[in-house]
């Protein structure tokens, strides 16, 4: 229930026997045919462009069918830190995702228990970064880290920044960026965990004489693995893909372009299908590849 | 672990939890702030307080028509998605049928699969079929995007529905249909508004597929994104602080309504 757990949680009834019926053909056919209208055509539409070879008369944006397989290795060859470096940032930024939201989660989950009503309240405090365009709170960021903020001629009073060093445009930035746009994917799976935590499980590792540190990490940590798991598949994945922190209008600059960058300016502006074609592609059997051993590792295979 | 260490291991993540949210709320209360800034043409510097952006918000060009581009968009993807997952939620749960792992598969592949690259996929197939972006054609992509978030959510609900209920119905002589419409719906109504809001709000703040499929058509998100390289009129956090405080209204009488309904269950016998 990786991604159930970030929808809710189900109460347990006595399931419904499933029967075979014809009504069920009718009930999924107009969905999966959609689905395979729009979202597994253009898998089959992407590897059919990635393949493509400029038009003979060499026109911007025009390509004709091939099966140029070199065009891997051309997009491989040029954009391979770009691949690196949106991996790099999405780990980094899941791992402190993770460290800063587990003690919320688990203030919320745990702590305000008997509190339903501040609970409740803090619940929606976390979600509220859902409600207001994300595009507006990362330039709200930009506005607080850039060079005029208060907070940066603070630092630098302190002297604590290099002499014509920025905050914005840099790798932390975008990293900064990425943290908190999808801390809520981080918070929500984990809450929904720690909530059903039995206490007396706790409880007896304290009476097993298991210090503090050794329950948490072998009885709270456990427990809550679940959403862990799908916390970290929640915010690796769109912070592996996502173009709008490393933007140059945003958090980023040409230094911290990611592999998201490179495709939409390939497809959007440069016009070449192909090369957009391939690094999508790329992006996501390497997302796959990722997320099934992460999966299999962490022992969830049952994620729908 | 001494009474004091006690003491202070309790109200640590008191501490720790009351500064995270206030840092989770700061560019939200940036936001709305500037939304009240006397500014020219750049919203970046303070000017001073005005209520101007908020009573002449139609003035600046384009952001109302982009912000009722993304409710019609919004809306349509909505009613398209939640109509098609929840028929597939309720199939996943009550039903055999062949191919059932390829199904929960292409279910799930949506959701593990990075914006851009459903974006990209779906540009390629309007590129490759010479259909022209639109309005259409970010409907269409939106609602893809959505059907997989009202699955989980409304298959949860399905899940948790006691078939006893329904047996009763059947029991009483209702017709199929009218065990639907009396007592499946009924029940289910719950998560299937759930999905909704999933849906709306999802197709509201989308922007990376949006840009990919929607040439000329302006959506909010959009708007924003264009006008960031040249600074964004205070109008357009007018638009986000309105729809910020409508949803936290919002949020905030559902889980009262649903705290008060606990409250009578736990009071009856």
């Amino acid at each position: 229930m990786a991604f159930g757990a970030f929808a809710g949680t189900a109460t347990t009834v006595e399931p419904a026997v499933r029967r075979r019926s014809p009504i069920a053909l009718f009930l999924l056919l107009p969905g999966i045919l959609y689905l395979g209208l729009f979202f597994i055509a253009p898998l089959f539409s992407l590897v059919l462009t990635s393949v493509q070879a400029p038009s003979e008369f060499g026109d911007i944006g025009v390509y004709e069918t091939a099966f140029r397989w070199e065009n891997y290795t051309t997009v491989l060859g040029t954009y391979w830190p770009h691949i690196v470096r949106s991996f790099g940032y999405a780990a980094v930024a899941t791992l402190v995702a993770l460290l800063f939201s587990f003690p919320i989660a688990y203030f919320i989950g745990v702590t305000l228990r008997r509190f339903p009503l501040v609970q409740a309240l803090a619940l929606t405090l976390v979600i509220a970064p859902f409600f207001i365009s994300f595009l507006l709170r990362t330039l709200a960021w930009k506005q607080l880290l850039s060079d005029e903020s208060d907070f940066v001629s603070f630092l630098n009073t302190l002297q604590l920044l290099p002499e014509g060093a920025h905050v914005t445009g840099t790798a932390f930035s975008v990293i900064f960026g990425l943290t908190y746009n999808f801390i809520p994917f981080m918070t929500l799976p984990i809450y929904t965990s720690l909530e059903k935590l039995d206490l007396r499980y706790v409880e007896a590792g304290g009476d097993l004489y298991a210090s503090p540190a050794s329950t948490f990490f072998r009885v709270t940590v456990p427990l809550a693995a679940p959403g862990i798991v799908s916390g970290m598949l929640l915010t690796f994945i769109p912070a592996a893909g996502d173009y709008i922190n490393a933007s140059r209008d945003f958090l980023g600059s040409t230094e911290t372009a990611m592999i998201g960058n490179v495709i939409e300016a390939n497809f959007l502006v440069l016009q070449n299908y192909p090369a957009a074609a391939a690094l999508s592609l790329i992006l996501m059997a390497a997302i796959l590849i990722l997320v099934s051993i992460y999966v299999k590792r962490s022992g969830t295979d049952d994620l729908i | 672990m001494t009474q004091l260490g006690r003491f202070l291991g309790k109200y640590a993540i008191w501490i720790y939890s009351v500064l995270a949210f206030t840092f989770l709320l700061i560019p939200i209360v940036y936001t709305i702030i500037f939304s009240f800034n006397d500014s020219r043409r750049s919203n970046i510097v303070w000017r001073g307080f005005t209520l101007d952006n908020w009573t002449k918000v139609c003035e600046s060009q384009g952001v109302c028509e982009a912000f009722g581009n993304s409710i019609f968009v919004g809306l349509t993807a909505t009613l398209l998605s939640t109509v098609l997952g929840t028929m597939i939620a309720i199939a996943l749960v009550r039903y055999r049928f062949p191919f059932r792992n390829a199904t929960t598969l292409l279910l799930f592949l949506p959701m593990a699969t990075p914006e851009v690259v459903l974006g990209a996929g779906l540009a390629a197939e309007f590129l490759t079929a010479g259909v022209p972006k639109s309005a259409l054609t970010v409907i269409l992509a939106h609602t893809m995007f959505c059907i997989s978030f009202v699955v989980v959510t409304v298959r949860a609900r399905v899940a948790s529905l006691d078939p006893a209920l329904e047996e009763a119905g059947r029991d009483l002589y209702a017709s199929p249909s009218q065990v639907f419409a009396r007592i499946t719906f009924p029940l289910l109504l719950p998560g299937i508004i759930a999905a909704a809001l999933l849906a709306f709000a999802l197709s509201f703040d989308d922007f990376i597929i949006t840009n990919f499929n929607s040439g000329a058509f302006v959506t909010f998100p959009k708007y924003v994104y264009t006008a960031a390289a040249r600074g964004i009129p205070a109008e357009a956090n007018v638009i986000a602080s309105a729809v910020f405080f409508i949803a936290l209204i919002f949020v905030i009488v559902s889980q009262l309504t649903a705290a008060a309904k606990r409250k009578r269950l736990a009071a009856s016998p």
